[in-house]
This record gives C-alpha cells, sequence and structure tokens, in this order.
C-alpha cells in the first residue's frame, strides 16, 4: 500500500475514534434538554414535592445539595491549600513529601462508594454525627481535597521564585513571604481549583448514600445535624426505585443537576481563562 | 515582635499538619474499613469469602462469596477496557498530534465535558436509551446487561485516558518528530512508530489509571447492569459488580451484624485494588519523567 493512502486511513480512522467519543457527548446533553427543559419553571424549582413526587417541585434536593457542597468546600479549602502551601513551599524533595504525594493520587483515586463507608464508620458513627448535613460534607470535602490540593500547588508553583527572593531579600520571614507575596498570586488558580471542587461535589451520589441523603423529608433541613435530600440521590430514586414518575420529571431533574454542574465547571474555565491572560509575569 | 514569631510558629505547624493530611485519611479509610469490616472474617476464612461461588447474605444461614461480585466487576471492566482503550488511545493520538487547532480545541472541551457529567446522569441515559437498544438488539427479556455496563463505563474511562495519554504524547521531545521526519518517514509513519512508541509509559498509565475509574465506578454501574448477584455466563446478562452491592445493600444491613460487616470488607477489597493501580500508575508517570 501506498504510505500516502496508508496515512489517509489511518488519520480517518484516528478521526472517528476521536468522534466517537464526542458526538455521544453532544448528544446526552441534548437529549437531556430537549426533553427535560420542558419541566423548568419557578414551581419546579422552588417548590416542595407533593404528591409522591409526582407533582410539585425538587426544591428541598436542590437546597441541600447548595448546603452540602458548601460545606465540603468549607472544610476542604483551608485543609487543601494549606497542604499545597506546604508541598510547594516547605517540603523538600524527600521521602515524606513522596509519601504525601502518593497519599494525594490514591485519594484521588479511592471508589466513591468507599468514601460513603468511610463516612459512615467515622463520621456518622465514630463521631456520632449520625446521618447529617455535617458528615456528608465532610465525606465530600475529604473526596474533593485531592482536586483542591492539586490545584492550588499548580496555582503556587506559577507564582515566580523572583517574588520569593525579593520579599526574602527585605527582610520579610518565609510566612509573611508567603501571606503577602505568593498567596495573593495564586488566588485565582485557587479559586478555580475551588470551583471545580465545588462541580465535583455537586454531582457525587454514592458518598451521600449512607451519610446524609434521603429520600424525602417534609421540611427543610433545621440544622447540620439534620439529612436532607440531594439532586443527585434525588435523580438515582426517581429514575431507579419508584415507578410512575413523569418522565419529564426526571429529564428535568437531570437538566437541573448537570446545568448546575456545567455551569460550575464553565465559571472555573472561564476564571482560569482570564486569568491567564492577565498574567503580569 | 515575640508575638510574631509565635504566631508563625503556630501557623507553619498547622501548614505542616495539613500537608501530612493526605497521608493521614488514606490510613484512616483503611483503618475504618478493617475497624468495621474485619470481623466477617472470624465467620467467613479470608479464602471462603473471595472464592466461594454464592452471594446470598440475608437467607438463613447466609452464605457471604463474593466471587460472582468479583467477576461481575472483572467483565464489566473487561468489556470497558476493550472498548476504551483502543478509542480513547486513537482519540489522544488524533487530539495530540493530528488535529489542526480548531478541531482540537473543539474535541478538548468535548472531553472534558464528558469527564464532568456526573455519575448518576450517565447511569440515567445508559438506563433509558442504551437499555433499551440492547434489549431490541439482541432479543433479551432485559437491556440491563454486563455489555450495557461496558458500554456505559467505557465513556466514564475515556476522559481519564485521553487526558493522561495526550499529556504522555505531548511530552516526547521535539527532536524525535524532527528526526523521523528528516529520515523521510511520514507524519502517520513518525506519529506511530516513533511518537506513540515513546509514549508508551505514559499511555499505559493512562490505561491503568483508566481502568481503576471504571472499577470504583458506583451510580452509573448500579443503574445499568441490572444487579443480579450471580455469576454470569455471557456478556449479556445482568451481573452485580463489587461497588454496585455495596451501594445498594448498605441500607437494608443491620449496623454491627455479618452482612454489615461483609460489605465494608467488600471496601477493603475496593481499596487494595485501586491502592494498587494507583500506585503503579503513578510509578510509570514518576519513572517517565526522570
Amino acid at each position: 500500500m501506498n504510505v500516502q493512502t496508508e496515512q489517509k486511513i489511518a488519520f480517518s480512522i484516528l478521526f472517528l475514534c476521536t468522534a466517537l467519543v464526542v458526538i455521544p457527548v453532544l448528544i446526552i446533553i441534548v437529549t437531556i434538554f430537549i426533553k427535560g427543559v420542558g419541566a423548568l419553571n419557578i414551581s419546579f424549582l422552588f417548590e416542595m414535592p407533593a404528591k409522591g413526587m409526582t407533582a410539585g417541585g425538587i426544591f428541598p434536593a436542590i437546597l441541600g445539595t447548595l448546603y452540602l457542597v458548601l460545606g465540603a468546600v468549607l472544610f476542604a479549602v483551608p485543609l487543601g491549600v494549606m497542604s499545597a502551601i506546604y508541598l510547594v513551599e516547605y517540603s523538600r524533595d524527600n521521602f515524606l513529601s513522596r509519601i504525601v504525594k502518593l497519599a494525594i493520587v490514591n485519594l484521588a483515586g479511592v471508589p466513591s462508594v468507599v468514601y460513603g463507608l468511610f463516612g459512615l464508620g467515622v463520621f456518622v458513627l465514630f463521631f456520632g454525627f449520625g446521618a447529617s448535613i455535617l458528615s456528608g460534607s465532610l465525606t465530600l470535602g475529604i473526596m474533593i481535597l485531592p482536586v483542591i490540593i492539586t490545584a492550588s500547588r499548580e496555582a503556587l508553583e506559577s507564582v515566580p521564585q523572583s517574588f520569593r527572593i525579593v520579599s526574602l531579600s527585605l527582610g520579610a520571614s518565609k510566612w509573611q513571604t508567603i501571606r503577602h507575596s505568593v498567596l495573593p498570586h495564586a488566588l485565582p488558580g485557587i479559586l478555580t481549583g475551588t470551583i471545580l471542587g465545588l462541580g465535583r461535589a455537586a454531582g457525587e451520589t454514592a458518598p451521600i448514600l449512607f451519610t446524609v441523603a434521603t429520600f424525602y423529608l417534609p421540611r427543610l433541613p433545621q440544622s447540620v445535624f439534620d439529612q436532607t435530600m440531594a439532586l443527585p440521590y434525588h435523580l438515582y430514586v426517581i429514575s431507579t426505585q419508584v415507578p410512575g414518575i413523569p418522565e419529564v420529571t426526571r429529564y428535568g431533574t437531570a437538566l437541573v443537576l448537570l446545568l448546575l454542574v456545567l455551569l460550575l465547571n464553565l465559571t472555573a474555565i472561564i476564571l482560569r481563562y482570564k486569568f491567564r491572560r492577565r498574567k503580569k509575569w | 515582635m515575640h508575638f510574631r514569631k509565635i504566631k508563625e510558629f503556630i501557623i507553619e505547624r498547622a501548614i505542616f499538619l495539613s500537608g501530612i493530611m493526605s497521608i493521614i485519611f488514606v490510613a484512616l479509610i483503611f483503618t475504618f474499613l478493617l475497624k468495621e469490616g474485619f470481623s466477617i472474617f472470624w465467620h467467613v476464612p479470608i479464602s471462603d469469602f473471595l472464592l466461594a461461588k454464592n452471594w446470598y447474605p440475608i437467607s438463613d444461614p447466609p452464605q457471604f462469596g463474593i466471587l460472582p461480585l468479583i467477576i461481575g466487576s472483572v467483565l464489566v471492566t473487561l468489556g470497558a477496557a476493550v472498548i476504551s482503550v483502543p478509542i480513547g488511545i486513537s482519540s489522544a493520538i488524533f487530539i495530540a498530534e493530528i488535529a489542526p487547532r480548531k478541531i482540537k480545541d473543539i474535541m478538548k472541551t468535548g472531553i472534558e465535558l464528558l469527564a464532568d457529567i456526573p455519575s448518576v446522569i450517565i447511569g440515567f441515559i445508559g438506563m433509558v436509551t442504551l437499555g433499551p437498544l440492547i434489549k431490541d438488539l439482541f432479543g433479551l427479556s432485559t437491556g440491563l446487561t454486563a455489555l450495557t455496563g461496558s458500554i456505559t463505563l467505557a465513556f466514564m474511562a475515556m476522559p481519564t485516558i485521553i487526558s493522561i495519554a495526550e499529556d504522555a504524547i505531548t511530552a516526547v521531545p521535539r527532536q524525535y518528530r524532527e528526526a523521523a521526519i528528516a529520515m523521510g518517514a511520514t507524519k502517520w509513519q513518525t506519529t506511530w512508530r516513533i511518537v506513540a512508541y515513546a509514549a508508551r509509559p505514559g499511555m499505559l498509565a493512562a490505561i491503568m489509571l483508566g481502568i481503576g475509574r471504571v472499577i470504583g465506578e458506583t451510580m452509573a454501574v448500579m443503574m445499568v447492569t441490572g444487579n443480579a448477584a450471580l455469576i454470569p455466563h455471557s456478556i449479556l446478562q445482568p451481573v452485580r459488580t463489587l461497588t454496585a452491592t455495596v451501594a445498594a445493600e448498605m441500607g437494608e444491613s443491620v449496623q454491627g451484624g455479618d452482612h454489615y460487616a461483609a460489605l465494608f470488607a467488600i471496601g477493603i477489597v475496593l481499596f487494595v485494588i485501586t491502592f494498587l493501580i494507583n500506585g503503579i500508575a503513578d510509578l510509570y508517570l514518576h519513572r517517565k519523567r526522570k
């Protein structure tokens, strides 16, 4: 076979493979949008469910998911950023930092349902928080920790070394240097990571199965020790466990969750883009 | 002055503690899985737990053999790997080496979108679209089979495989390409025989991490595989994976009971599998950098 023909055939096959990945993504998103957009209205978004989920809205599930991701971020961001500061600014390239990095890789790879088991064992039972927003948020928080650490590390590493040297040479202490010369410049990157973490936490179901989620609550949660409904769990239950839910409600719930997650990710992408363009160094 | 020093001392201690927190969490996860799950091994020897053929956790007497679940997980994972590895690696090569700038950006955005879609949504779509399709195509009584799970999970593995393999391909030094082209190789020959060859360790790591993602995936697989805890005889039968078993049965188990402990023990098995996969993949990625 002619090498040119061979190349054409090979490139075509590679292109088809890529299309085979990307086109279904578009089909999934468009399908959910078309079939679900009919359900979207004020009462679907802001009312309590009624008549065994066949009528009314999904407000408690939306609110519950917002509480959970906020809780997760409140826990994971300070811890994740400090952990990144340790890795970038303090640790030397030794055995300990190697183990820390390996631990982060493994945290990122632990199956989500194992996080659920861990949350059940530690927060629900050992600390006695019960199935509650607190337990669920902490479980999700540990799960998104690798996302936040990785993003924060990249942000800190992108701050030029000269910033630190100048600050130190002016007599600032190590911490003053980090606090005033490094962190402010890393902030947009850290924010991007935080939003990515939010998006990840909002879509996860398995970690909240045994730690917080409940299918129906007659009232909204009153404190961090209450259970709550949550969007991904709600979608799981109405599409597998409860017969007779109208199709448009299922697609509508999927659409709300998808929009929430995609919107968060889009915000992160735009932030990253703007930050890269504005970089002064 | 003194106050500042104390403050900084405290802050730096806190930073060190946060730094090693990841190690502590990994250790805590393993400890608590052992604490809640190890008691099952007083009643069921480890070899029986892993190799016995019956998972009847609520019959009397209960039987805790997770072999059908292991086979379910392996079958679904193998199927997903067969689909996602060739397609994923091809896409990575296309995106990294061949696609013009504009197409590259569109494709990358599409793949990032795929990575962002929550697994419960992928499971939902697989259940309502792919399930009926497979049912009609093969004339089955149910469309929720191992094959449905494999196809669905292949889509969840591909973003991981593509992005890591693409990084590996992009990291191949320019000189390799220039040298090959200068010797008269075509673009394709260079890409396939030189660049892809040089990027093998990174690609291997990409495949392993993709497979790790598939083994650990829970919600989508639970929604599309039909959840029958029996040893399947073909890929067109319903199966139940390790992850789906934990997620589906934890709610009905009694805390502190054998069933409860057995589910945590499955968690130990999952933790060990993913720990090994991620550790080995990281070794490959790390070695590559040297």
